[in-house]
């Protein structure tokens, strides 16, 4: 055979492949507005930078009349290409093939691409759109989720993992996103769930539809599974795009710089926080009033709305952002709060990402759910995340840092590197009102007139304490800043702090409260 | 209590926010509510004289009748759930009051089965 024959016969086989589960199947996911996962991979890659690896793999599965059935590529596309021209590894399930299903040579192409993502140290990218494993082949397939759990756990905090929700991701495939750093989702077409609506009817009876069990917008807002919702694939593909853009491309290198960039000037740093400190604010607007081009990328926006976390750039470089959200619930601490920070914090940590603290906050949410709900545990999370997090430690107190909630928002006593306070700080250990209360009890019970006396104390006690003078006195505060040098401090202390090494002592590893 | 709260120069907050007040250590702090916070359930003590189911599943068998005397660690009823048959004991020495469930009935979680005094 001449090797033109040769070159036509295989563009043969793969014009073939490519159509992976045929018209009719392809159809079909159209219809339910989903593309195709070749068409994914291309919309979310580079123009003509994917590679594309075991495009000929098939199962050899016996069981059932298997033998007799040839499922093209084994139901997921594998390969490598870069994303704005960072390398990334990708795998996409093809759910036009057999429902995406994973049978052990499908499992085989994924764990093939990680084990080469970790080896390159590169991100990897996995989209999922599958019905889950392959009935047929058995134990095999559990053993194919297996190998993908303990790849995704070994890889993680070295290279970026992200996971996209593009259809179904139901029984144990769930724990291979719940163990990478970013999930992503779209409307209407993710589905996450352990068991599905028709085993909780059959078994307890109670009816529920997929979307209101595990859709897109139940793990942004209510499980905290997902970091990134989206109303489509588009614009799913460009959070992705972006966020790619802010991290790096392993645990031993930083991000990429990019140029620096003012804030846009119609922020007004000085008139964003009110003076009275039960006012509420947007905290964000602080943030994009001192990052480069105001450009915040937040994480899990939808989710713990009481403390913000994203990424910004100062000077270029990625900062993570970690701010108490007075605009909601006061920007209270508590259990689902605390988990958002202290992984994003780790995350940040894990990928020499500098942490820039903003501290506005009344305490811990009181309350008999938040305490069986196990806010010590969940609470001492920040406390842990924060102390061991090498990487830069920027903290800026704008108002109130009240009690333990001032003690884990990055407080010199965690050993934040640098902490600066507005003139508006309260550093003290509870709010006015309830230090006077239990201070002046006496005073204010035996007082003729205990609401005055109460108010006189009060005011007694702002004076003396809501203030950042008393912590800048012994040194816990570094220096007492104007809102409109905040940018200038932050900008300094990060270029001192470019080449920050600290020891830790020897461990195999922590025990993190989780 | 709905507040209208001025837009901030650039501001992404939204002018027509919907505020409460959370009150933290007698402070009262103006700030959106959570729906979690404000769907939380009142917190009651549990009654061990209330039996509730505590897992969903299926009454497979009442060993009682209402009326009968019945003492701490004896057999009440065999709820089926998870391919496990659950024995329910009694935790405490008394009377059954009364049953609410029946041979057959599916039950979720924390429903009231029977009841002691």
């Amino acid at each position: 055979m001449a090797i033109n024959k040769k070159i036509k016969e295989l563009q043969e086989k793969r014009e073939k492949l490519f159509r992976g589960g045929g018209e009719q199947a392809i159809e079909k996911q159209k219809a339910l507005g989903k593309r195709t996962a070749r068409e994914r991979v291309m919309a979310l890659l580079d123009e003509n930078s994917f590679n594309e690896y075991d495009l000929f793999v098939e199962h050899d599965a016996r069981d059932f009349d298997m033998d007799k059935k040839s499922l093209p590529t084994d139901g997921v596309i594998i390969g490598s290409g870069t994303i704005y021209g960072a390398p990334v590894a990708i795998f996409a399930q093809d759910f036009t093939v057999a429902g995406g299903s994973l049978g052990l040579m499908h499992s085989r192409k994924i764990t093939k691409i990680m084990d080469h993502a970790l080896k390159m140290r590169m991100p990897l990218i996995g989209i999922n759109d599958s019905g889950g494993a392959r009935i047929q082949e058995g134990v095999n397939s559990l053993a194919g989720y297996g190998e993908i759990f303990f790849r995704n756990t070994i890889s993680s905090g070295v290279i970026p993992q992200i996971s996209v929700i593009l259809g179904p991701c139901a029984g144990g495939a769930v724990y291979s996103p719940a163990l990478t750093d970013f999930v992503f989702v779209v409307d209407n077409i993710s589905k996450m769930f352990i068991t599905g609506p028709e085993v909780i009817k059959t078994v307890l009876g109670e009816e529920i539809s997929m979307e209101d069990l595990g859709g897109a917008r139940v793990h942004s807002e209510i499980t905290g599974n997902a970091h990134f919702f989206a109303e489509s694939e588009d614009e799913c593909f460009d959070q992705i795009k972006k966020l790619i853009t802010f991290i790096p491309w392993n645990n031993s290198q930083k991000a990429r710089p990019f140029e620096t960039g003012e804030p846009i000037p119609g922020y007004n740093i000085d008139k964003i926080v009110p003076d009275d400190p039960t006012l509420p604010y947007d905290v964000r607007d602080v943030i994009r009033s001192i990052i480069d081009n105001s450009d915040f990328f937040e994480i899990m926006e939808l989710y713990a709305k009481n403390i913000v976390i994203g990424f910004g750039r100062m000077g270029g470089r990625t900062v993570g952002f970690v701010a108490n959200q007075p605009l909601e619930m006061a920007g209270v601490l508590d259990v689902d709060s605390s988990d958002k920070a202290a992984r994003f914090i780790r995350y940040c940590d894990a990928f020499n990402v500098p942490i820039i603290t903003l501290v506005d906050l009344p305490g811990y949410l009181p309350g008999v759910d938040q305490e069986h709900a196990g806010v010590i545990r969940h609470g001492a999370k920040v406390l842990y995340a924060y102390s061991e997090a090498t990487v830069p430690k920027l903290t800026v107190i704008l108002r109130k840092a009240y009690g333990g909630g001032y003690i884990a928002m990055s407080s010199r006593h965690l050993r934040a590197d640098f902490v600066f306070a507005w003139p508006s700080a309260e550093i003290a250990v509870m709010g006015p009102e309830g230090a006077a209360n239990i201070i002046f009890r006496k005073e204010i019970m035996s007082s003729d007139d205990p609401d005055g006396m109460r108010k006189q104390k009060v005011e007694e006690y702002k004076a003396k304490f809501a203030n950042p003078y008393v912590a800048a006195s012994r040194g816990y505060v570094d220096a007492v800043i104007e809102p409109g040098e905040t940018r200038k401090f932050l900008l300094h202390s990060l270029s001192v702090s470019e080449n920050k090494s600290i020891q830790m002592p020897y461990k195999k590893h922590g025990l993190p409260p989780f | 209590m709905i507040l209208k709260v001025k837009e901030l120069i650039h501001g992404t907050m939204k002018k027509d926010v919907k505020l409460g007040f959370l009150n933290i250590d007698t402070s009262l702090y103006k700030t959106r509510i959570s729906s979690k916070f404000e769907n939380r359930k009142p917190y009651k003590a549990a009654d061990p004289r209330m039996i509730l189911s505590f897992i969903p599943g299926t009454v497979l068998d009442i060993m009682v009748k209402p009326g009968q005397v019945v003492k701490q660690g004896e057999e009440l009823m065999i709820l089926d759930a998870m391919k496990m048959q659950n024995q329910l004991k009694c935790c405490m020495d008394g009377k059954v009051k009364c049953i609410s469930v029946k041979k057959g009935d599916k039950v979720s979680k924390g429903t009231l089965l029977l009841e002691l005094e």
